[in-house]
C-alpha cells in the first residue's frame, strides 16, 4: 500500500518530532509487551491443551512484534539503549500500554474477551498503519497483520462458543464483556505525540474508525447472543502511564530477573 | 525455486547446512529466509528474512549461520530484513517435499489454507495415509508456524504447516 503521506526527510532532525515519534511508538509497543506477557502467563494453565498453545502462540507473536518496535526505538534513540533496557528497565509510570490488556486471567471467559477486544482493534490499527509515512512503520505493519488476522478469528471463534455455549459459559463471558467494555474506548485516546504524529502521517488517525470498531465488536457479540454493555463512564489512564492495581505485579514478575541480576543474557 | 545467491558452490553447502532448528530436514535456503549474501574476502553478510514475529528458530539460525561459517575461516554479520515480508512461497520445491516426508503437510495457496483453516473445506492431505478426509483440530500449533490436524481415516495427528500471505 501506499502511504498516505510523504515524509519530509528532514523530519526526524527536528529533536521534538523525534521525541514524539517514540513517546507514539512506546504507547502503540507496550501494548504487545504486556498483552503478551499476561497471555505468557498462561503457558501451562489453559483449559485444555488446544487453547493453551494457541494462546501462548498468540503472546509469542506479540512479544515478537514488541521486540521489532523496541528495536526501532533504540536505533531512533542512538544512544546504547537496547530493546531489552526498554522492556525489562522502565518503570510503572513509564509504560503506555491502555488499561485493557493490563487487565488480570481472570478466566476463560476474560482472556478471550480481553483478547477479542484487542485483536478487532489491532487488526483496524495494523491495517491502517500500512500506509504510514514512516518506512519501517509500513513493513512492521505489513507484516504484523498476517498474525493478527489469525487472532481475532481465534478469540472471535471462542468468544462465539462461549456465547453461545452453556448457561454457565454465557453467564461468565458475559460477566467478562460487562467488566471488560469500560476499558474499550481508551484504545481511541490520544496523546500530545500522538496526534504530533497523526497530524505527520506517520500514525492512523484510530478515531475515524472507532465507530466502525464498535460496529464489529457489537456484530459478533449478537452473533455470540450476548448483551452489548451500556455504560456512561470509560475508564483511561493507561497511555498517560496511569495504571491499574495489576500493572505493579505484572512489572515485578516480568523484571525481577533484570532488577536482581541486572544485565544477565539467556 | 532455489534463489541464486552468486556465491561458489562450497559458501552454498555451508548455508545450506544450517536447518531449521524446529524443523531440522528443512535448510534455510529451502526455508527461504536467505534473501541476499554478500561475500567480501573472509567476510559475509548475509540478509535473513523472518518468518513469524516471534519466531524464536530466527535468533538460533543466526547464531547457527555465524558458527558454521566461522567453522571454515569466515566472518559473519547477519542481517534482519523486514521487508518484504517472508511468505509460505519462498519455501523451495525441495523443502516442501521435505516437509511432507517428515510429517508436516506443506502450506496450500491462499484461498484454499482460509478454507481449511475456516475448516469449511477438506484439503490437507494426510501426511500418514494421503487421505483428504482431514479435520482441524487448532488453528495453532507446536510451533508459530503450524497449525495441527487430524485424519478421520487413519486417525493420525499432524501438523500443517500455515499459508502465511
Amino acid at each position: 500500500m501506499k502511504p498516505i503521506k510523504e515524509l519530509n526527510p528532514q523530519f526526524l532532525e527536528s529533536k521534538e518530532n523525534k521525541q514524539h515519534l517514540i513517546d507514539y511508538l512506546l504507547g502503540v509497543a507496550d501494548n504487545y509487551l504486556i498483552l503478551g506477557q499476561r497471555l505468557g502467563e498462561l503457558c501451562g494453565h489453559g483449559p485444555n491443551l488446544e487453547p493453551d498453545i494457541a494462546l501462548t502462540n498468540i503472546s509469542l507473536d506479540m512479544l515478537g512484534q514488541v521486540r521489532s518496535f523496541y528495536q526501532y526505538i533504540a536505533q531512533l534513540k542512538g544512544d546504547k539503549t537496547t530493546e531489552d533496557d526498554i522492556a525489562f528497565l522502565r518503570k510503572e509510570r513509564e509504560y503506555k500500554n491502555v488499561l485493557l490488556v493490563e487487565q488480570p486471567n481472570t478466566d476463560f471467559g476474560y482472556v478471550i474477551v480481553r483478547q477479542f477486544f484487542f485483536d478487532v482493534y489491532n487488526r483496524l490499527f495494523l491495517n491502517a498503519l500500512q500506509q504510514s509515512a514512516d518506512e519501517t512503520l509500513r513493513a512492521l505493519a505489513f507484516k504484523g497483520i498476517k498474525e493478527a488476522s489469525y487472532h481475532e478469528r481465534f478469540s472471535g471463534d471462542w468468544l462465539k462458543r462461549l456465547g453461545d455455549g452453556t448457561e454457565e459459559s454465557k453467564t461468565r463471558v458475559q460477566q467478562a464483556v460487562n467488566d471488560l467494555w469500560i476499558y474499550t474506548d481508551e484504545l481511541f485516546h490520544t496523546t500530545n505525540a500522538d496526534d504530533a504524529m497523526i497530524a505527520s502521517g506517520v500514525a492512523p488517525d484510530m478515531l475515524q474508525l472507532k465507530e466502525y470498531y464498535y460496529d464489529k465488536v457489537g456484530e459478533l457479540l449478537s452473533t455470540a447472543t450476548l448483551e452489548i454493555p451500556e455504560v456512561e463512564y470509560f475508564q483511561k489512564g493507561g497511555k498517560e502511564g496511569l495504571h491499574s492495581e495489576h500493572m505493579g505485579y505484572i512489572l515485578a514478575d516480568m523484571q525481577y530477573m533484570q532488577r536482581a541480576y541486572p544485565d544477565s543474557k539467556w | 525455486m532455489i534463489q541464486d545467491y552468486n556465491i561458489s558452490q562450497d559458501l552454498q553447502n555451508i548455508l545450506e547446512s544450517v536447518k531449521d532448528p524446529e524443523i531440522p530436514v528443512l535448510n534455510v535456503v529451502d526455508l527461504g529466509v536467505i534473501r541476499e549474501v554478500i561475500v567480501e574476502g573472509k567476510e559475509i553478510t548475509i540478509k535473513l528474512t523472518p518468518t513469524y514475529s516471534g519466531c524464536p528458530a530466527m535468533d538460533v539460525i543466526g547464531d547457527d549461520l555465524e558458527r558454521a561459517f566461522a567453522a571454515h575461516g569466515y566472518s559473519t554479520t547477519i542481517q534482519l530484513i523486514m521487508s518484504p515480508p517472508w511468505t509460505t512461497d519462498w519455501i523451495t520445491e525441495r523443502g516442501r517435499k521435505a516437509l511432507e516426508e517428515y510429517g508436516i503437510a506443506a502450506p496450500l495457496e491462499e484461498t484454499a489454507d482460509k478454507d481449511v483453516l475456516l475448516n469449511d473445506k477438506k484439503q490437507v492431505k494426510c501426511t500418514n495415509c494421503g487421505s483428504q478426509n482431514t479435520k482441524l483440530v487448532s488453528q495453532f500449533g507446536s510451533t508459530a508456524c503450524k497449525a495441527m490436524f487430524q485424519c478421520e481415516d487413519c486417525l493420525e495427528p499432524f501438523d500443517y504447516f500455515k499459508c502465511l500471505k
